[in-house]
């Protein structure tokens, strides 16, 4: 089972560059952390696939199995596990995160 | 239900020896707290990584009696 929800998660994170695991949906977040998140990605005008896991409980617990990281939301950049909501912060306001999108080659909307 | 800062704080101190821990309850309310940890053991480990660190220490305590624990990690000067 574990092994299938792996497989979902890497199929999902490879096909878009950049994808949040959130509570709620991007135009209607359900948790501050999350809508922390939306924000950031929207200032920095990078698209990014939301992905609701308050809809799957399955995927809920999958995704924290995934990434040996026991909170949402999740963002993902490349493939490649970023952080949660307090580095996505961190890394915003230092500039790093620009820095990273810019290196893998995402450019804003 | 929640967590005391005392609590989160024995629990950080004893998964990384060498740290030094600052809990600050945010909004007072015994749920939302932030911690502010410096390890010599942070240096050279990715942000991932030393968040994991953190978690490990707090024993899965993380997203389920700690709902709402802000991070910060960083190296001593």
């Amino acid at each position: 089972m574990q092994n299938l929800m792996n497989e979902r998660i890497q199929k999902e994170i490879d096909s878009n560059d950049v994808t949040l695991f959130m509570k709620g949906e991007a135009a209607f977040p359900q948790c501050g952390f999350s809508s922390l998140v939306v924000q950031v990605l929207s200032q920095l005008g990078v698209p990014f696939k939301d992905i609701n896991v308050l809809e799957d409980n399955e995927l809920r617990q999958g995704i924290k199995d995934f990434s040996d990281w026991p909170t949402i939301p999740q963002l993902y950049v490349k493939g490649e596990f970023v952080g949660g909501c307090d580095i996505v912060r961190e890394m915003y306001e230092s500039g790093e995160l620009e820095t990273l999108l810019n290196d893998k080659g995402i450019k804003a909307a | 239900m929640g967590m005391d800062a005392k609590e989160i704080e024995a629990l950080i101190q004893e998964g990384i020896p060498d740290a030094s821990v600052r809990i600050e309850d945010l909004r007072g309310d015994g749920d939302h707290y932030a911690a502010y940890i410096t390890s010599a053991s942070f240096e050279g480990v990715s942000r991932v990584k030393q968040h994991q660190m953190v978690y490990a220490a707090l024993k899965g305590k993380m997203g389920g009696d700690l709902h709402a624990l802000a991070i910060q990690t960083s190296v001593p000067k």
